[in-house]
């Protein structure tokens, strides 16, 4: 490595990564302290484990440095299809955690296959956006590009992990920046917005809202273009209704009521404190007992108490929020805000679309699991157990966060082709 | 354009969300700090040893010993035989069962009481064994000790706070415990110190696992005091002694002082039965047993007439409302009219002529009727005459509550021109209508300890400090008890108790002579009345005494009083002689009489109006 490529690795990244990490191996630390047992540091413990799977990284991440972008394109179709493979595998020589099989027991060492799809799909998808032949305006090339979204998704539902299938979706952020009409993008955002009125509106009303604002819609478009035609707005009343109606019916006959009760909870249509709301509830409890200071490393009460389940994993954010206070808890929302946020700006100089794709793919993962992690923390979102990258315990996702991070920064530090 | 930020714009924009998210819970609502302390913090109460009791020489009455609690965590235990285990805590297997299950209905994870205050001994014998029932175990905790089965009336217990005691006074917490009776109840603040605060983490299961924040929260306990009585224990001791199979009671009080040298209520019972498990089965049976009445303090609660010792304080108000003067001599027929065809009788012969001393010493109805007669018509109405009266007698402490330290009492009952008015209108009673006043008898009542008052106050010739328990305590300063005056003069006590004097030189109570020591004392002989099968029965008397000692300067007074006890020489006048010669000499020189009193009896006579036939009485 000569001086030139260090000093052309975006540091400011590796800062994020590095302080992401190091606040990962306190809280951790902190969850899984006991009073009672021994207070020395020790490697077996979860907080040990994290530092150990950061110097793996940080080794395997060396070598990465020197791979040639090329490479990782011409390869991209194998490691998506050894991720689906793995995960195909799951339904063979899987192990059963939690009631999902999502992981693969050799010689004590776990791992989840899901993270490789992960890279893989993204891989995948940048692979396929680069093609010459490729354009995702054109319906037949979404709907390929779907099917590569499609296919390691449903495996990964069907484990059931519905949590990490939803991740998959957020590849879609990919396809909007290389074209994609945002339409879609609309139209998938007044859809959640019906879907969640649906729920909290008795469906009579909302029909009603809907008719009423489609046409207050038309009448301001026809008053500022005359030849306005009534005719989609028909369609889009008849299509809203149409789903509004379907969700009910879906929500209320197809949806188990484990699945229903996770909803109501969040919108706040059902008070439960004891029960399934107890997560989301003592979650709230811990972070708000944080104040604005929060109380001192290794001085949360509720994490002493182990109120709040997988508090190392899923509900590190609590253990922030509650030791470290508002400061700290911004301060770690700061840091990811800048690490996307840094990561998008130096995609955009990247020339080529490979490249490009594959850090938008990267940020869509990160910015996923940044957003349900600490919306689920805050009780915003359902239930959902998807860990915060590089902050939760857990090998598998901070070792390919890890990987991802050290490819940005080969992509981005050789934008330039002088090699 | 857009295309290149809005991933960017959205980051920003859920960020904002989270922050706004984060500003309301952490910042705006304090709820959750609350809601967090509630159930991550423990407050647990830290309680400081009870105080001791003393008597007034050092010697110990009351402290602490250990006792144990069987505790059992349900979800600590394996498979146990359960008859096995009920037998070794030597309690029914069916109580057993019922306890362990009720303890796994309240919590698999929280420790609950099985068996409660496991003695010593047998907590010896059992932790041996509880090592093969795993989850069980044997926790501290300190109880009572008496070291002497004395005065249980005033020493009172301590028992577990009920939802009362908790409403009234919000320092008490559910399983604490509280003085009941007696001092313990009088004193409880004294004595229970004040409770310090220790703060645990718990964990979700609500188990205790660690202290809160290296302790920083907690507050230590103010120690509690260690007090000592007015109790002369060997007094007192000796005191219950010659009340075995007898029924009443002594109050001795030291005049200069007020103090109280000794409580003896009988029949009374063995503090040390109202501790551990059995209490409950101990406390009914007293409580239940309404003839004899072993929680009934007779000293404090027991309103008697007060009978001819009244006629030492008639004599007193005579002097001082200057109706009668020392020389004056009324004659005495075997008692004499007070009213048309309204004879009084006396035990004095035909002819007697008695002036004031004799008229004490021979206990004269007629002289002390005569006197009330002029007492009540010096006024110009006899409502006057009877209020002042009244007056009178309320400075020595009569018809209303002493202020003595301990919970209960009575006011006893001294009538006025009110009482009469409403009985027989106004204007429709006279001089002769009360004329029984005069004697102690009638309307009057009076508890043991006023009696025992008043006596005092003539010893002191003119003044009383409120009689109480407390002499000190260790960690507090103790209030001053009041003084309070008479509304006799000084002058006037000298030949009353020249008269008391006499009582026990030559006249009704020559039994309670005691060498060397100048006794003055009064008798009484006290008619009392049941209500027998609806019917007004009269009972035997009750023997009745009066006392201080030695006359110049005393330094004991007291009230003695029998129930059913004939006549007052015959059993009260000996007791409060005998007690005057333990506590100045603190020997007995008199062992005849010791012997007599201890080993004589009155249950035949207590029986008598129980057995259903027609008995006699004063045989």
């Amino acid at each position: 490595m000569n001086k030139t490529y260090l000093y052309r690795l975006d540091w400011l990244v590796i800062l994020c990564y590095l302080s992401l990490v190091l606040f990962g191996v306190l809280n951790i630390y902190s969850s899984t302290f006991d009073n009672n047992l021994n207070k020395d540091f020790v490697l077996e413990s979860l907080a040990g484990k994290h530092i150990i799977i950061f110097i793996v990284s940080l080794v395997i991440g060396s070598f990465i440095l020197f791979i040639r972008a090329q490479f990782f394109q011409q390869l991209s179709y194998l490691i998506y299809f050894i991720g689906l493979l793995l995960l195909f595998g799951l339904f063979f020589f899987g192990e059963t955690i939690n009631s999902a099989t999502s992981w693969y027991i050799i010689k004590g060492f776990s791992f989840q296959p899901s993270e490789i799809a992960k890279i893989g799909t993204a891989f995948a998808i940048s692979r396929y956006l680069s093609d010459f032949n490729t354009d995702i305006k054109e319906f037949k090339s979404l709907f390929k590009g779907l099917i590569l979204i499609f296919i390691p998704s449903t495996l990964i539902i069907l484990q059931p992990d519905p949590g990490s299938a939803i991740i998959f979706g957020s590849f879609f952020l990919i396809f909007f920046r290389e074209g994609l009409s945002f339409k879609y993008l609309t139209f998938s955002f007044l859809g959640l917005i019906l879907f969640v009125s649906t729920l909290i509106i008795p469906i009579k009303y909302i029909i009603v809202l809907i008719t009423i604002v489609s046409f207050l819609i038309f009448y301001f478009f026809k008053r500022s273009n005359k030849k306005t035609k009534i005719f989609p707005f028909l369609i889009f009343l008849l299509v809203s209704s149409a789903f509004v109606l379907s969700v009910n019916f879906i929500f209320n006959s197809v949806f188990e009521q484990r699945h229903r009760d996770r909803f109501n909870i969040v919108l706040g249509l059902v008070e439960d404190s004891k029960g399934l709301g107890y997560n989301i509830n003592q979650s709230k409890i811990a972070i708000g007992s944080g104040g604005f200071t929060g109380k001192g490393f290794l001085q949360g009460t509720q994490t002493k108490g182990n109120f709040v389940p997988e508090q190392q994993t899923d509900y590190i954010f609590t253990t922030v929020a509650e030791e470290w206070g508002f400061i700290g808890s911004s301060f770690l929302i700061l840091i990811f805000v800048i690490l996307i946020v840094r990561m998008v700006n130096q995609a955009e100089k990247q020339t080529n679309i490979f490249q490009r794709s594959f850090i938008y793919g990267i940020c869509c993962l990160i910015f996923s699991h940044f957003t349900i992690n600490i919306g689920m923390s805050l009780g915003l979102i359902p239930t959902v157990g998807i860990p915060l990258p590089f902050v939760s315990s857990g090998g598998s996702t901070l070792l390919s966060f890890s990987l991802l991070i050290f490819i940005y920064l080969n992509f981005d530090s050789n934008r330039l082709g002088d090699w | 354009m857009i295309r290149r930020y809005y991933v960017q714009i959205i980051t920003i924009l859920i960020a904002v969300i989270f922050i706004i998210r984060l500003v309301s819970l952490q910042i705006l609502n304090s709820e959750y700090k609350y809601l967090s302390e509630n159930n991550a913090v423990l407050e647990s109460p830290v309680y400081p040893e009870r105080g001791f009791i003393y008597d007034r020489n050092g010697e110990i009455l009351v402290a602490n010993q250990i006792a144990y609690d069987l505790m059992v965590i349900p979800e600590n235990t394996n498979k146990f035989d359960t008859l096995e285990l009920s037998e070794l805590i030597n309690i029914p297997a069916k109580d057993f069962k019922l306890n362990f299950s009720e303890a796994i209905k309240f919590s698999n994870k929280i420790p609950s009481i099985i068996l409660s205050e496991i003695s010593k001994k047998e907590h010896a014998y059992i932790q041996e064994k509880l090592w093969k029932y795993e989850g069980f175990y044997l926790q501290k905790k300190s109880i009572r000790k008496y070291y002497h089965d004395i005065g249980a009336n005033f020493l009172g217990y301590i028992s577990e706070v009920n939802d009362s005691d908790i409403d009234r006074d919000n320092y008490y917490q559910t399983g604490e415990l509280i003085g009941r009776q007696g001092i313990e109840k009088y004193y409880e603040n004294i004595l229970r110190g004040e409770k310090g605060k220790s703060f645990f983490q718990k964990d979700r299961f609500n188990r205790i696992i660690g202290s809160y924040q290296n302790k920083r929260f907690d507050v230590a306990p103010k120690t509690a005091s260690n007090i000592s009585l007015t109790i002369d224990l060997d007094l007192q001791k000796f005191g219950e002694s010659l009340f075995k199979n007898k029924r009443g009671g002594i109050v001795a009080i030291e005049p200069s002082t007020g103090e109280i040298l000794a409580l003896v209520t009988a029949p009374s019972y063995d503090p040390n039965i109202l501790l551990g498990r059995k209490r409950s089965i101990n406390y009914n049976e007293l409580a239940n047993d309404t003839i004899s009445k072993p929680l009934f303090d007779r000293g404090l609660q027991a309103q008697y007439s007060p009978g001819s010792p009244f006629k030492v304080l008639n004599a007193l108000i005579g002097l001082q409302e200057e109706v009668i003067n020392i020389n004056d001599v009324y004659t005495c027929n075997k008692g004499h009219f007070y009213a048309k065809g309204a004879f009084m009788q006396c035990h004095n012969e035909v002819g007697t002529k008695n002036n004031l001393i004799s008229a004490i010493h021979q206990s004269c109805n007629t002289y002390f009727a005569k006197t009330y007669k002029k007492l009540i018509n010096s006024k110009k109405t006899v409502s006057e005459g009877l209020n002042n009266w009244t007056n009178h007698l309320n400075s020595f402490g009569l018809g209303d509550y002493l202020g003595y330290d301990l919970p209960i009492g009575q006011k006893g009952f001294i009538p006025n021109s009110n009482y009469y008015d409403k009985w027989y209108q106004k204007g429709g009673w006279q001089a002769s209508t009360i004329i029984s006043n005069a004697i102690g008898q009638g309307e009057i009542l009076t508890t043991p300890i006023q009696m025992a008052n008043f006596t005092s106050a003539i010893a002191n010739r003119g003044f009383y400090i409120t009689p109480h328990f407390l002499k000190s305590a260790d960690k507090i300063n103790i209030k001053k008890f009041e003084k309070k005056i008479t509304s006799i003069d000084p002058i006037h006590f000298e030949p009353v108790i020249e008269g008391m004097e006499k009582v026990v030189d030559y006249g009704t109570a020559r039994i309670a002579k005691i060498k060397n020591i100048k006794v003055c004392g009064k008798t009484g002989t006290v008619e009392n009345f049941i209500k027998l099968n609806g019917e007004k029965t009269q009972l035997t008397d009750h023997s009745m005494f009066i006392a201080f000692a030695p006359k110049e300067d005393p330094k004991i007074a007291l009230a003695v009083f029998v129930e059913n006890g004939y006549w007052g020489s015959r059993w009260a006048a000996p007791i409060a002689s005998l007690m005057i010669e333990k506590y100045l000499k603190n020997k007995i020189e008199r062992k005849w009489l010791e012997k007599r009193i201890i080993k004589g009896s009155l249950e035949f006579e207590y029986a008598k109006p129980l057995s259903g036939k027609i008995f006699k009485i004063n045989e």
